[in-house]
């Protein structure tokens, strides 16, 4: 009986997340059908997210073959949904208990400290669980540790890096009575110091003509399915015709190949989507339920897009602008002997259009454009570091894409070492 | 029963916060309506009455059969509220 509810109940994410779900439900005292409901649709989720994650995995090998045939060297785009979602394959079970304990100490963090911050956006408490659990455990920490460790880190990084961020966010919002909860939070911060650095009486951004058209790239699906056809289509004019036809397409013509597997990618990261989003839809208000009830004058900590119809031109120049530093990324990284990391646009819109808006409350108009920039060269070179850190999964062909990520995981990762 | 839909680019984070906010003010106002979120890709092919989003995402789902509010502040309750007396 032990042996069933250790390895089968908890040895089975996706069950475990279930499991999660069901107890929050009951706790919030709702119907029995939607009990039912909600529990059915988180496990049947982290199926889905699963199946997205295998579906990706294909081409990200293909990807890195014509990457590896074409420039002798690793080539590696960050996509954060997609890496969390490969790691649950083999550190399900831990991410799942490091991300409710996580919650757990969040709340008490927040009632105990003057952190009186919940971070509300789920599914980047799930990345950083799954981040946490494949650091620890390429450290060689056992089990109990993996999952102690990364709560307790996962729960001081979601009331701190709110925080760092607050004197920024409520100049920006005209509140104090909300948060940023985006672990993308350590590129905002720089981006907020440069642009007052640099920005001393540069108007704000918001004065300026800025063409709107690139609105379009809001639309992850469309962002991601751009990047990947690109690509695809430069690496398999480089790798040439009869490299792709005779060894990976089955004799596919080269061009159809590289359209087909960018968009199966894009299409793997919609089912991701889909899958996290019918994941954290039962937990999160659960865990928001909670932390009302315990935490008085609680701030909920929200995601990125919270901040962009505050200042819709620093979203689209902050992007511009990130964009950029990732292609002169491009070619630096490859001079410090790291691999090559691949600007995406989903990474470079939500997070450099983020920056892009800290940088302008801070330095105007040039603090958005050289605050996002800074922000763009950190998120292609914080990837690049972190990949040897991370054992069989930094062998792959995306990694996690967010500061935060980078930053704690390379932290972490000297840290193991020193006690190795 | 109406349908309210809120989009924002992923449909993971800022539309999941709105669409609790929005369950929290339809029980205030005594009204009843299904709730959803969802992202950009998917709110072409999701049918609902009442669309929210934030200004620049409403742009481009202008061509919906729904009716499309965008929100120069998501978390605008007084707002949401208003639209939701006046069409639900």
């Amino acid at each position: 009986m032990l042996h069933f509810i250790i390895y089968d109940v908890l040895g089975t994410p996706a069950i475990l997340v279930g499991l999660f779900s069901l107890i929050g439900l009951l706790l919030q005292e709702k119907a029995v059908s939607e009990v039912i409901s909600g529990t059915l649709k988180t496990i049947m989720g982290f199926v889905i997210l699963t199946s997205g994650a295998g579906i990706i995995a294909n081409t990200l090998t293909i990807f890195s073959q014509l990457f590896e045939y074409s420039f002798h060297i690793q080539g590696v785009v960050p996509n954060t949904d997609a890496m969390a979602a490969l790691a649950q394959k083999n550190y399900g079970t831990a991410t799942a208990m490091i991300m409710v304990l996580g919650m757990l100490i969040n709340i008490v963090l927040a009632r105990l400290t003057p952190l009186k911050y919940i971070f509300l956006t789920g599914h980047h408490t799930l990345y950083m669980a799954a981040m946490l659990a494949v650091i620890l455990s390429v450290g060689g920490l056992s089990g109990f540790w993996v999952v102690a460790i990364g709560a307790i880190i996962l729960g001081a990084m979601m009331v701190i890096s709110p925080a760092i961020l607050q004197p920024f966010t409520r100049k920006i919002t005209n509140t104090d009575d909300l948060a940023l909860g985006h672990f993308g939070s350590t590129g905002y911060l720089i981006s907020a110091l440069v642009g007052k650095v640099v920005g001393k009486g540069s108007p704000s951004i918001e004065e300026v003509k800025v063409p709107k058209s690139l609105n379009f790239l809001r639309d992850s699906s469309v962002a991601i399915s751009l990047t990947m056809m690109i690509l695809f289509l430069v690496l398999v004019s480089v790798a040439g015709k009869s490299f792709v036809e005779e060894t990976l397409s089955a004799g596919q013509n080269y061009i159809i190949f590289a359209i087909i597997q960018s968009l199966t990618f894009a299409a793997g990261v919609y089912i991701i989507l889909a899958g996290v989003r019918m994941v954290i839809a039962e937990i999160v208000p659960a865990f928001k339920g909670i932390a009302d009830k315990l935490v008085k004058d609680a701030k909920p900590a929200l995601d990125c897009p919270t901040v962009f119809p505050f200042a819709p031109n620093a979203v689209i120049v902050g992007f511009l602008s990130s964009f950029v530093a990732g292609l002169v990324s491009m070619f630096l990284c490859p001079m410090f002997g790291l691999s090559v990391i691949v600007p995406g646009l989903v990474p470079h819109f939500f997070c450099g259009a983020t920056a892009g808006v800290y940088g302008n409350i801070t330095g105007g108009r040039r603090g958005a454009v050289v605050g996002a920039f800074a922000h763009g060269l950190l998120i292609s070179f914080l990837p690049a570091i972190l990949l040897p850190m991370m054992g069989d999964m930094g062998l792959g062909s995306t990694t996690f894409g967010d500061a935060d990520f980078g930053v704690v995981g390379i932290i972490l990762s000297h840290i193991i070492a020193i006690f190795n | 029963m109406k349908k309210v839909l809120i989009v924002c680019g992923n449909g993971l984070g800022s539309s999941f916060i709105v669409e609790m906010n929005v369950k929290k003010i339809l029980k205030e106002i005594n009204k009843d309506a299904e709730v959803a979120h969802t992202d950009m890709t998917s709110a072409k092919s999701e049918s609902a009455d009442i669309i929210l989003s934030a200004k620049d995402i409403a742009e481009h789902l202008s061509g919906h059969s729904a009716k499309v509010f965008g929100l120069s502040n998501l978390l605008d309750n007084n707002k949401i509220k208003e639209i939701l007396e006046e069409n639900i």
